[in-house]
């Protein structure tokens, strides 16, 4: 069923403008099925316009961008990749259910599945509240939840452990592991250095390039390194940015 | 398409609707409580039986509008559109999903606009008051459909409130609500022959006084139907699922 031979994600020297910069300058990565890859990189380095060229929902210059094997964006692949964006894209006026209960109608879901997401994102207390009353970490939990409904194959998670206390966060990894377990295939974003030794590999991004792409183990041996926050400094300076042109465009 | 997934997304804007009790309040009664102004205004003239069939064509289509201009716009930018577009959605699924909806508020709130008027008010049909809550209906839906395409051209909240002005008020002008159109200067009486409001203007006041046949009003509601199906068509297609 799971070819790990074939990639969840490859992309190629893929060229992309988020609005009227230029954010990714022939960027080439692949994503492995069944692990949790873990995009790290500052705010403003692309992360964002690359997950949304993977979904299909970005404009994208040139370049190839291939998901479970067809061209991102491909009508088929809409029901097998689960996308959520770095704000919640909730429905502030709908209770969690009622949130769930439609987009499980728009992917054909079943009633069990809802039950199945809602205690996955330990939402069970808050189904009956409107999603426009709960807090930042709730909210961003019920678009994590929509993302689930239907088991996709691919996850492409923008930063969604932002704003979610501790306790949560490690919770939230532990479903992801016990996803990846299950053959999914999850791309999780996230500014936090610390997060990425919860990764299986590791795509470190500055300025819309790839710095590194290896395991965290191997990351940290390679730059002779004790923590990924150590390794990434270690790599800038490694990598000069080309031109400061580029730099200003990357951070904007 | 898919008759499921359109469904559902109507069904989910009524709800979401539902939660808001005071919105829809003031769908229903705001209306009515303008018409009732205008005949107390009018009310030792003759006035408001010429000029009242026009203004139930008037508030449902401006309320319309703006409802749906601002609830599609807000979609837009709660992030909750790019979502639904990299789910297995039709862009029709998503444009007729609200045009039922907000078709089916349309039929209460003209529904409430005709009986206020007729009963209330006393604004005198002498044709059918069947046929003149068709011709409302049909005008609010119009607003609901033209709302659904400019939001698709507005990028912020005050952009889509700008286009009120843009595209309602030169209808309401040509409409024949000042003027009788065909006192019109020749060009501007031209143009208010493809404006969709005017249709509706004529039908609505042709069943009020019963001066044409149920033929001519159902060749107006033709035009603004078409008006519709144009306004939904274009809506689906300017709504992109990849943005930059």
């Amino acid at each position: 069923m799971v070819h790990k031979a074939a990639p969840a994600v490859v992309v190629r020297d893929l060229h992309a403008r988020r609005g009227k910069h230029p954010v990714l300058h022939g960027l080439s990565l692949t994503v492995p099925r069944g692990l949790v890859v873990g995009l790290i990189g500052p705010s403003g380095c692309g992360k964002t316009t690359l997950m949304r060229s993977i979904v299909g929902v970005q404009i994208v210059q040139s370049g190839e961008v291939t998901v479970l094997g067809r061209a991102a964006g491909t009508a088929s692949l809409r029901g097998r990749v689960g996308y959520v964006t770095q704000d919640a894209s909730v429905y502030e006026d709908l209770t969690v259910r009622q949130n769930l209960a439609y987009f499980a109608a728009v992917l054909g879901a079943t009633r069990d599945d809802i039950d199945r997401v809602i205690e996955a994102t330990d939402l069970a207390a808050n189904a009956g509240q409107l999603a426009g009353s709960l807090s930042g970490g709730q909210r961003s939990r019920v678009s994590l939840a929509g993302a689930l409904l239907g088991s996709p194959e691919l996850l492409v998670l923008d930063e969604p452990t932002v704003g979610l206390d501790p306790v949560l966060r490690v919770e939230l990894w532990a479903l992801f592991h016990r996803l990846a377990a299950t053959g999914t295939s999850l791309l999780v974003s996230s500014h936090v250095m610390d997060e990425a030794s919860r990764c299986d590999r590791l795509l470190l991004m500055r300025h819309g390039e790839v710095l590194a792409d290896d395991t965290p183990a191997g990351l940290l041996s390679a730059t002779r390194t004790r923590d990924v926050e150590a390794a990434f400094l270690a790599l800038i300076a490694a990598h000069p940015s080309p031109d400061p042109a580029a730099r200003e465009a990357g951070d904007a | 398409m898919n008759p499921r997934r359109t469904l559902a997304t109507a069904g989910r804007v009524l709800t979401q609707i539902r939660h808001d009790p005071r919105t829809i309040v003031l769908l229903l009664v705001v209306p009515s409580l303008l018409i009732g102004l205008l005949a107390w205004i009018f009310s030792d003239t003759p006035v408001f039986d010429t000029v009242g069939p026009a203004m139930i064509a008037l508030f449902p289509f401006i309320v319309m509008f703006l409802v749906t201009s601002i609830t599609t716009l807000r979609e837009r930018r709660t992030g909750t559109l790019e979502r639904l577009l990299s789910m297995p959605l039709g862009k029709g699924d998503f444009i007729l999903g609200y045009t039922l909806a907000f078709g089916l508020l349309a039929v209460l709130q003209s529904a409430v606009a005709v009986g206020y008027s007729v009963w209330v008010c006393g604004l005198t049909i002498t044709g059918s008051v069947w046929l003149l809550l068709a011709v409302a209906v049909a005008d609010a839906v119009l607003g609901t459909a033209l709302g659904l395409l400019a939001s698709a051209f507005a990028r912020t909240e005050f952009q889509v409130v700008q286009f009120m002005p843009a595209l309602v008020f030169p209808q309401i002008l040509l409409g024949g609500i000042f003027l009788p159109r065909d006192q019109l200067p020749d060009a501007l009486r031209a143009f208010s022959d493809w404006l969709p409001l005017s249709h509706a203007i004529d039908a609505l006041q042709a069943v009020a006084n019963d001066s044409q046949d149920a033929a001519y009003v159902g060749g107006e509601l033709l035009i603004i139907g078409a008006w519709i199906v144009g306004a939904v068509v274009l809506g689906s297609i300017t709504l992109r699922r990849r943005t930059p």
